[in-house]
């Protein structure tokens, strides 16, 4: 077993009745690591972090959990998680001193530490200066989700898993629960499970991609974008003889495609050429240049996204389930 | 042990904060109290041949077919309605100390009920003359017979409402339940034994297998200071198979 390795997850199948959630998911999260667990709602994602958590038993393949097999050892395995469950479900009656203190002692934090430590993860999530005092019911959603980070976070266990931590916040929430999952980075292994595909891009070193309860991609976005995105784009924005431009492309026999026409509110056109080809911005401005009466506003290559990384691969994945149906 | 010790203070917590523990303690005593006092009311008119305190207790039944499912309903169906129990289970808690923390804390809770209904005797006990407190009032034996019936039959009655309480999400569901399970078995064996009476011969395997499930036949072997093992054995035994099915209740569910 790889020491390096936290999470190990083999083979992995998990049926409800006749739908399956999990089938045969494949996947390795190393220490220290920040890993996002992608897929559309149903996808298998909340399944795959409940077994981990031992909270599900699996129906066949394998999880250890630092080395821990999660079927054998669900005790052990989940005093070195840290787990914060989709929707958060906290006892609206507690205060969250008294909620976070019962936490700690029931992650058998040592007596004397619990104070200290539940002071701890107050002060990461800050929660000591604003909320400490507040019954969990009459505190906001986003509140509500800092209560559950920091939860998961007592007792500094190994891993961190968090499913769907942003979910139903608004933006000023979700900045801060995103400085927050940032400031965790190097010191734990964080699994953030989430459909917006934004805070996964922004936070996680790592992506791996799940749908109809299958892994359809993973590995770091440029590694992604490799495997998934096989057309290049690059962005012109250009005024004036937009005809002769267009004609030229045509010539050329260029794939592209009219984003945005001129205007009277808007002064340049946005063309997008797409090729499988490498790009090269130099070509594409000398072409215009040679054009007379046409202005080159702005031109750069587009970067794909995450979302049009994970919009080919459940597509893909999506096709391969066709074929074989 | 840790785990339990720390779990039983929160639930108590839990309990103290939870309304249907006042309504069930409020309802206790004010019913307990006008029983007592009908009972006493009754002994001045016409003489008794039992004693206050055994009748008292001997109505042990009343309050709980309201006061169990008062302060079990909520335990698990609750947690469940709130997924909360999923977050309890996140962390390294064995089942069975969830479900034994929220029996005892109900269970102590009942069994501090009961033990505040000591003070209408003793009040009573205070106020009127020696002759006649000494003998009928206050009866050591009676007492004590009483309170290890109470005490021992509310071990089976707690672990009903703690089963009835994780076979449902809604609390009036659970409370339902636990009422009609308490109803069977208060009512149930005693009308068992009414309605077989002339159909088995006494001491007969049947007979008296019937008279082992009356519930109301062995408070008054209690009363009478007589402690057989047996009721032991039904009480402990059933109240031991319905937590271990809540544990598989809760464990199957999670």
């Amino acid at each position: 077993m790889d020491e390096n390795i936290s999470i190990s997850v083999n083979n992995l199948s998990k049926n409800y009745g006749k739908v399956s959630a999990i089938k045969n998911a494949d996947f390795q999260i190393k220490k220290g690591e920040i890993v996002g667990l992608l897929g559309p709602n149903g996808a298998g994602k909340s399944t795959t972090m409940r077994i981990l958590g031992g909270l599900l038993r699996a129906d066949s393949g394998s999880a250890t959990v630092c080395g821990l097999s999660v079927a054998d050892n669900s005790l052990a395995i989940k005093r070195k998680i840290g787990f914060m469950q989709e929707n958060n479900p906290l006892p609206e009656d507690l205060r969250v001193m008294e909620y976070l203190k019962l936490r700690a002692e029931l992650k058998e934090v040592d007596s004397k530490k619990l104070s200290t430590e539940v002071r701890r993860v107050m002060d990461l999530c800050d929660l000591f200066r604003t909320a400490r005092r507040k019954i969990i019911r009459s505190l906001s959603k986003g509140f509500k989700q800092r209560v559950g980070i920091a939860d998961a976070l007592i007792g500094s266990p190994e891993i961190i898993i968090l499913d769907e931590p942003t979910i139903g916040l608004d933006p000023h929430q979700i900045q801060g629960i995103r400085k927050l999952i940032d400031s965790l980075r190097g010191k734990y292994t964080v699994l953030i499970s989430s459909h917006i595909l934004s805070e996964i891009e922004r936070n996680c070193d790592r992506v791996i991609i799940i749908n109809h309860g299958r892994v359809v991609a993973m590995g770091t976005k440029p590694e992604l974008s490799e495997e998934f995105i096989k057309e290049n784009h690059l962005r012109l924005q250009v005024s004036g003889n937009i005809e002769s431009l267009i004609t030229r492309l045509k010539s050329a026999k260029e794939d592209y495609e009219i984003k945005e026409e001129q205007s009277e509110q808007n002064d340049y056109s946005t063309i997008v050429i797409k090729s499988t080809e490498a790009l090269d911005i130099s070509d594409y401005t000398e072409i215009v240049n040679q054009i007379s009466h046409c202005q080159l506003k702005g031109i750069n290559l587009i970067k794909p996204d995450l979302e049009a990384i994970f919009l080919a691969a459940t597509k893909r994945s999506w096709e391969e389930i066709r074929i074989k149906s | 042990m840790r785990h339990f010790f720390t779990l039983v203070r929160h639930e108590i917590r839990l309990l103290f904060i939870a309304p249907p523990t006042y309504v069930a303690s409020v309802l206790f005593i004010l019913l307990m109290g006008f029983i007592y006092w009908a009972i006493l009311r009754s002994m001045t008119l016409v003489p008794q041949d039992t004693s206050a305190i055994t009748q008292f207790f001997s109505l042990f039944w009343l309050p709980v077919f309201f006061t169990v499912p008062l302060l079990t309903m909520r335990s698990i169906a609750e947690e469940k309605n709130q997924a909360t129990l999923q977050t309890l289970f996140s962390a390294p808690v064995p089942k069975y100390a969830i479900v034994l923390s929220k029996f005892f804390a109900a269970y102590l809770l009942y069994l501090i009920l009961w033990v505040l209904t000591l003070y209408f005797p003793l009040i009573t006990f205070n106020l009127l003359s020696d002759n006649l407190s000494n003998a009928s009032l206050v009866n050591a034996s009676e007492i004590i017979g009483s309170l290890i019936f109470i005490s021992l039959s509310g071990i089976l009655f707690i672990a009903i409402g703690i089963f009835t309480s994780s076979l449902t999400r809604s609390q009036l569901v659970a409370g339902m339940l636990c009422f009609t399970f308490l109803f069977i078995i208060c009512i149930g064996g005693q009308q068992l034994e009414y309605a077989t009476y002339n159909y088995f011969a006494q001491g007969s395997f049947f007979f008296e297998g019937i008279q082992y499930v009356n519930v109301i036949r062995h408070f008054e072997d209690f009363s009478l200071g007589i402690l057989d093992t047996r009721p032991f054995v039904f009480y402990l035994s059933i109240s031991i198979l319905l937590l271990s099915l809540t544990v598989n209740m809760i464990d199957s569910k999670a």
